[in-house]
């Protein structure tokens, strides 16, 4: 498929009294064109700014975007002057925002709010711009849409004001939608309801989507690929299927082994990433996840990583990925004595065996 | 009522009821609604909390899940007394909280400790930690000496993994990680037996939910501790939890040994409750059968008749917007307030 967006060494950085935050440090991905990809970090680990950076949407001062290449549809993102960035989006590149009950405005009716896109992109007059708006309700499941397009966000309910900003970000057609923590501030019923309808929709209508999450789960089911993002680096690339199986960085290894997992026995104990993450204005020399690792050796205190192939399609920047491959998920993964009683009746599935050999493929 | 005796004031509880350290019978907590600018009519009840029973037993700890706005927090409040409730008893060591004074309570509370979720808002900015930490041990009067008091902060900052020297130091010198440490911290001062935990690592980032919660399992080890674990993660949840509470608009609606609530559940929430997670794992994920509730929580202003999630529920019957499913022992240990679970009974 073709390549929609290519990132290319993106940095962004804010200048702040405490010092240069490097938030972003040099990060390169594509997305393809429908195809949705996952961004996983920890608060702070540069995965929004990234994003913003995308729509250029970082607040400039503090921020600013020190270097890279944003290609989108053929054209560089960054060198386009303000005006014809403002056409791009909403237009072409759309954004749906975590805090379904901030990022509305809460004086204007939320026909107001999805017809004004609509006006202005697609020139359309305000009784079509109604009747559109009344079909975007309609189409993201929003019961009585005639009624309900009349009343303002309050009225509506988290899932349902999250609906609301999924119809803006759906409604000029766009290439792109970024959506950022979509489902972080709801509730897991909820959640789940959103993230299949995000994902039936982008399938219908070809858009390729970019979710920002925290959470390893959330996008399992639904990326193609994922990004592993740690202080402001990508530390690991792949398909979804790479990632989740194969994992090549100590630090996605963390993420995973960190959860406890519903689908597997209890564990006795969790295994934590012990430690803090690095503080981004003074980023140590080296690889910034080496003083939280226990696979770290000499040479991770002097030479960064960059990232390296481990197979097609799946890259790792940890000096040692060869090594991680064979027991990376085996380690302390024996279930908890007590589980193994007959109280269980039938586990829903088996402990993961010893892997010897790295899956392939996928 | 009665008054306490020395005994019971030290914690020594005259009354013998077995293992069970808590039992919660009919608990009910509506929060009035008001209109009216001056002369304030009350015109309605939020049921947050509407008949729940469970009981808690010494040395385990109770998981309650349930999504926002199911009464899982009112219900950790009520226990501690935070909130007064509408009817109901609670019972800690076979003593009823509801009918203590302020002063008992107060020794009462030296017993039972709360854990906040946010670590950020939870601890007063202007306070260092050990004045957080130290605070209790003197309003208890558990401290006499000023070394004894240093001693004892400095102790309880080593139990939850950070360094004495770190007493001087203020809440936003610390991370998030770090901060619910000292919460933790502030809730052990008095050494409790019963700690409730309102969603303790819900704010906090996954790689450090897993030392918080690794942490309180060893105290609760260390200290012989009862929590009752307040979440909506349900991984989190059993992990944590010997038992599991499921609650949803108010009413509990499954009760069972955590294996049990996880591999053979039996209520229809329970269920969609459960296949509304996501596994970190796409293979297994995409071969998960899936139950996808629709429709949101009803207002709790306003709660659905009979069963309160009959209009989402896929195996609703007509009977259910009729009655009101009590929690019965379906099965041995484990409860379930449905009338279309097997083995429920007539209703």
């Amino acid at each position: 498929m073709a390549t929609l967006l290519e990132v290319k060494d993106l940095c962004t950085q804010f200048f702040t009294f405490a010092g240069v935050v490097k938030a972003v440090d040099g990060i390169s991905y594509e997305v393809d064109e429908g195809e949705t990809l996952g961004l996983v970090g920890e608060s702070g680990c540069g995965k929004s700014v990234s994003a913003l950076s995308l729509m250029r949407l970082i607040p400039d001062p503090p921020g600013k975007i020190v270097r890279g290449e944003i290609l989108f549809d053929g054209e560089d993102v960054l060198k386009i002057d303000m005006d014809d960035m403002r056409r791009i989006r909403g237009a072409k590149m759309a954004m749906v925002f975590q805090e379904p009950m901030t990022s509305l405005n809460p004086v204007l009716t939320v026909e107001r709010q999805l017809s004004e896109t609509l006006q202005l992109h697609k020139g359309l007059s305000r009784q079509q711009g109604r009747q559109e708006a009344v079909n975007l309700l309609a189409r993201v499941g929003i019961p009585d849409p005639e009624r309900r397009v009349r009343q303002y966000p309050h009225q509506f309910s988290g899932g349902m004001r999250q609906r609301v900003m999924i119809a803006m970000a759906l409604s000029c057609n766009p290439k792109l939608i970024i959506a950022d923590e979509p489902t972080t501030a709801l509730d897991v019923t909820i959640q789940a309801q959103i993230l299949e309808l995000m994902k039936s929709l982008t399938t219908e209508f070809g858009v390729a989507l970019i979710v920002i999450t925290h959470n390893l789960g959330v996008v399992a089911r639904y990326a193609d690929r994922v990004n592993i993002m740690y202080a402001g680096k990508i530390i690991e690339r792949g398909t979804s299927k790479q990632i989740y199986s194969n994992p090549r960085h100590p630090y996605t290894v963390g993420l995973l082994r960190s959860v406890p997992r519903l689908d597997q026995p209890r564990r006795a104990k969790l295994d934590p990433i012990e430690g803090q993450p690095p503080d981004l204005v003074n980023l140590p020399i080296g690889c910034s996840f080496r003083a939280r690792c226990r696979w770290a050796v000499d040479k991770c205190a002097t030479d960064t990583p960059p990232l390296m192939v481990v197979e097609d399609g799946h890259w790792s920047a940890c000096w040692r990925t060869e090594e991680l491959g064979a027991h990376a998920l085996d380690i302390g993964n024996q279930p908890a004595a007590s589980d193994n009683g007959a109280k269980v009746a039938t586990p829903a599935r088996q402990p993961r065996s010893p892997r010897s050999q790295p899956a392939r493929g996928g | 009522m009665t008054t306490m005796t020395a005994a019971e004031a030290r914690g020594q509880s005259t009354v013998n009821l077995g293992d069970v350290l808590l039992e919660v019978k009919n608990l009910k907590m509506y929060f009035p609604v008001t209109a009216g600018l001056i002369l304030q009519r009350t015109v309605g009840h939020v049921k947050a909390v509407d008949d729940i029973s469970f009981v808690v037993r010494r040395g385990e700890t109770l998981g309650l899940v349930g999504e926002s706005g199911c009464g899982k927090t009112t219900t950790g409040r009520c226990i501690l007394q935070l909130y007064k409730p509408t009817s109901g008893t609670i019972k800690f060591e076979g003593q009823s909280l509801t009918e203590l004074g302020t002063r008992q309570m107060r020794i009462m509370r030296r017993k039972m400790q709360v854990i906040f979720q946010d670590p950020y808002s939870s601890l007063n900015p202007r306070m260092t930690a050990g004045n957080i930490i130290g605070e209790p041990l003197i309003v208890h009067g558990l401290v006499k000496t000023k070394e004894e008091y240093k001693n004892k902060v400095g102790d309880l900052l080593k139990d939850v993994g950070l360094n004495p020297y770190m007493a001087d130091r203020f809440p936003h010198e610390f991370s998030g990680g770090q901060r619910q440490r000292i919460g933790v911290a502030r809730a052990l001062s008095v050494n409790p037996q019963f700690i409730v935990a309102d969603e303790p690592v819900s704010a906090l980032d996954v790689s450090i939910q897993a030392q918080i919660i690794n942490l309180m399992e060893e105290l609760q080890e260390k200290f012989s501790l009862t929590y009752l674990f307040i979440a909506h993660d349900l991984a989190v949840v059993r992990h944590i939890s010997d038992r599991v509470g499921v609650m949803y608009l108010g009413r509990l609606m499954e009760v069972a040994d955590r294996n049990d609530i996880y591999f053979k559940p039996l209520h229809p929430y329970t269920k969609a409750l459960l296949s509304a997670v996501p596994i970190p794992d796409p293979v297994i994920d995409a071969q998960r059968e899936r139950v996808f509730l629709t429709g949101e929580v009803p207002s709790p202003l306003n709660p659905p008749s009979g069963c309160v999630f009959h209009p989402r529920c896929p195996l609703v019957t007509d009977q259910c917007s009729q009655v009101i499913p009590q929690l019965r022992e379906v099965e041995s240990n484990h409860w379930a307030a449905c009338i279309n679970v097997p083995g429920y009974g007539a209703t």
